[in-house]
């Protein structure tokens, strides 16, 4: 297997409050990895450098066996942030049209994957609308068209399903895991929702700046003897304090 | 193409910003036609009360538009009631003259104007007595300009000044909004996860905001010049060229300070730390008179470049060679800007 991503002994601290402390990640080609855990447990941060849009104080990140932060790798990395950043002003067309002519995309290149992102996330028939008559979950489905658009190797999602209802919940798992099948993507997905977490090939729950426990769901599942993901979740968390 | 796409995607929401565009493009026009009238308006008519006042003396103050009263007696009082802006009075062979000085700019004109009377007066019943005086006023003082002429208003001095201080005020802000409505959305964040570059992103809104820029630029100086009949002695393509580089500063300058700003009112707030202070050396004051200190402080703001050589080209028609020190510094200006931008970017990401 080849490894997609390798965080070796990350540690990242804003000021005195340590956020992340010595951080060791494997994640292999091809893998829904999922980071459970409380809100301000890291998690937007760990995704951010991976991204490269921060710097570790300490240790090393790669992707795709290029050190982070690297430019180049950006083209290979579909990132959707945890807030919707989008120009309101503009419609949804030109919010894809935008970010679409900021890789290395030719022209009809770009007609496809905006047609594919947009019927993806089932937003075809409002995208000449402008962006700030959307709704919550209409805004959260263009940024994850947006995250597609330049068909990249490694899909880095904070908290994408937020807002979104469960029936289109459904169908953008049911794409996320055809795109890891069948294209043999690497999605990273941080997530509340206990049941998107049974869903990831492996889940690493992350609190207070360290990785308590990782594994399969099923593995996580037994070693907590519980069936239920919410208790996984609970009983980590407890262990700890 | 990654510049080309965001300079298009800056341009697309101004256009759609109708309030911003009209702030760009007609308030500056608004606020130059008030000053406009403001400072152009004819004096007030001086009202002066006479007593026992020699004929002669009162048709010379006639002559010079003042509104002159009889009176038989008057003291201060008279001069409340009846509104007047003085009082002349002969007493024991001498004139002494009462201001009401509510106002002192209206009480120096007076002033001044009673005196000069006066010694035309004295000088007509010296030289001639027989010469009516408007000959003798006829042969006054043959007065030359060596900038502007007789007709040279506050404003026309003024004007070029206004000119560049609107351009840099207006471009400072919306560019410096642009920007930071771009952090404060999140959007900057998100386009640095894209593999665009902090120079392409400087140089996307220099290009972006600059079109505006100079868009503003040719509409206010055609106006000032064609509409309101601004003094323009000089090139009209030199005073675009000074003003398209103080719009370059103002931009780079608007975009550098909004990293600094977490809000839309904290960019505000630095209206009065950035911009205010650059008027008070743009010329508007005499800067010849100030403390040596303070005038250094005048060669630090951007404005003051600007003014000199807007005043330079449009009031007394320098041409481009003698304004290229002040091209200079504001070329120097925006370069270190610039710069100090691609720079602060960094909080975003490191490459």
């Amino acid at each position: 297997m080849n490894y997609s991503i390798a965080i070796n002994q990350v540690s990242k601290s804003f000021g005195k409050k340590v956020v992340l402390n010595q951080i060791d990640l494997i994640i292999e080609e091809g893998q829904i990895y999922g980071f459970i855990g409380p809100s301000g447990a890291g998690k937007t941060t760990l995704v951010k450098m991976i991204v490269g849009m921060d710097t570790p104080d300490a240790g090393t990140i790669h992707v795709l066996n290029e050190k982070m932060p690297n430019l180049e790798l950006l083209q290979e990395i579909g990132y959707m942030a945890q807030s919707d950043a989008l120009y309101s002003e503009l419609t949804g067309m030109e919010n894809l049209k935008f970010f679409a002519s900021l890789y290395k995309l030719n022209k009809v290149e770009i007609k496809e994957r905006i047609s594919y992102a947009a019927n993806l996330v089932h937003l075809t028939t409002e995208l000449n609308q402008r962006v700030k008559a959307y709704s919550g979950g209409m805004k959260r489905r263009l940024s994850l068209a947006i995250a597609l658009i330049q068909n990249p190797k490694i899909l880095i999602l904070d908290e994408p399903t937020v807002g979104i209802d469960p029936e289109l919940r459904l169908s953008i798992w049911n794409e996320l895991l055809r795109l890891k099948n069948e294209e043999g993507k690497t999605i990273i997905v941080t997530t509340h929702v206990m049941d998107e977490a049974e869903r990831c090939d492996f889940v690493a729950m992350v609190r207070d700046g360290v990785i308590l426990t990782r594994g399969t769901p099923e593995e996580l599942k037994a070693h907590y003897q519980v069936d239920n993901f919410d208790e996984v979740f609970l009983k980590a968390g407890r262990k700890d304090s | 193409m990654r510049t080309v796409a965001l300079i298009k995607r800056i341009c697309q929401e101004m256009l759609r910003d109708k309030r911003t565009l009209a702030l760009l493009f007609v308030a500056p026009l608004i606020i130059l036609t008030l000053m406009y009238f403001l400072f152009n308006g004819n004096t007030v008519d001086l009202k002066l009360g006479v007593v026992n006042v020699d004929n002669s003396l009162e048709k010379i103050l006639e002559e010079a538009n003042i509104n002159v009263i009889q009176y038989d007696t008057a003291d201060k009082e008279t001069i409340v009631v009846e509104d007047l802006d003085g009082l002349l009075e002969v007493k024991n062979e001498k004139l002494e003259l009462t201001l009401q000085n509510s106002d002192p700019s209206i009480a120096k004109a007076l002033q001044m104007k009673v005196n000069q009377s006066v010694s035309l007066h004295a000088q007509s019943k010296f030289l001639n007595p027989n010469t009516a005086p408007v000959a003798i006023q006829k042969k006054n003082i043959d007065t030359q300009y060596v900038y502007g002429n007789s007709e040279t208003a506050f404003f026309d001095v003024l004007s070029p000044v206004l000119v560049g201080f609107f351009v840099f005020f207006f471009v400072f802000l919306i560019s410096g909004i642009g920007l930071l409505k771009e952090r404060t959305t999140g959007t900057l964040e998100r386009l640095m996860s894209t593999p665009i570059r902090r120079g392409e992103i400087v140089t996307a809104y220099l290009v972006g905001f600059g079109i505006f820029a100079v868009i503003q630029t040719v509409i206010v100086v055609l106006y000032s010049i064609n509409v309101l009949d601004m003094v323009m002695v000089g090139s009209v393509w030199n005073v675009i060229l000074i003003n398209l580089l103080l719009a370059l500063v103002a931009l780079s300058l608007g975009t550098l300070l909004s990293s600094f700003a977490a809000s839309e009112f904290q960019m505000v707030q630095f209206i009065p730390i950035a911009v205010i202070p650059q008027v008070f050396f743009a010329g508007i004051f005499p800067l010849e008179g100030m403390a040596d200190w303070l005038q250094s402080i005048g060669k630090i703001m951007p404005i003051y470049y600007a003014a000199d050589a807007l005043k330079g080209v449009m009031y007394k028609g320098l041409h481009l060679t003698d304004i290229s020190g002040d091209l200079f510094a504001l070329v120097v200006f925006a370069t270190i800007f610039i710069i100090l931008n691609i720079f602060a970017l960094k909080k975003y990401r490191r490459l």
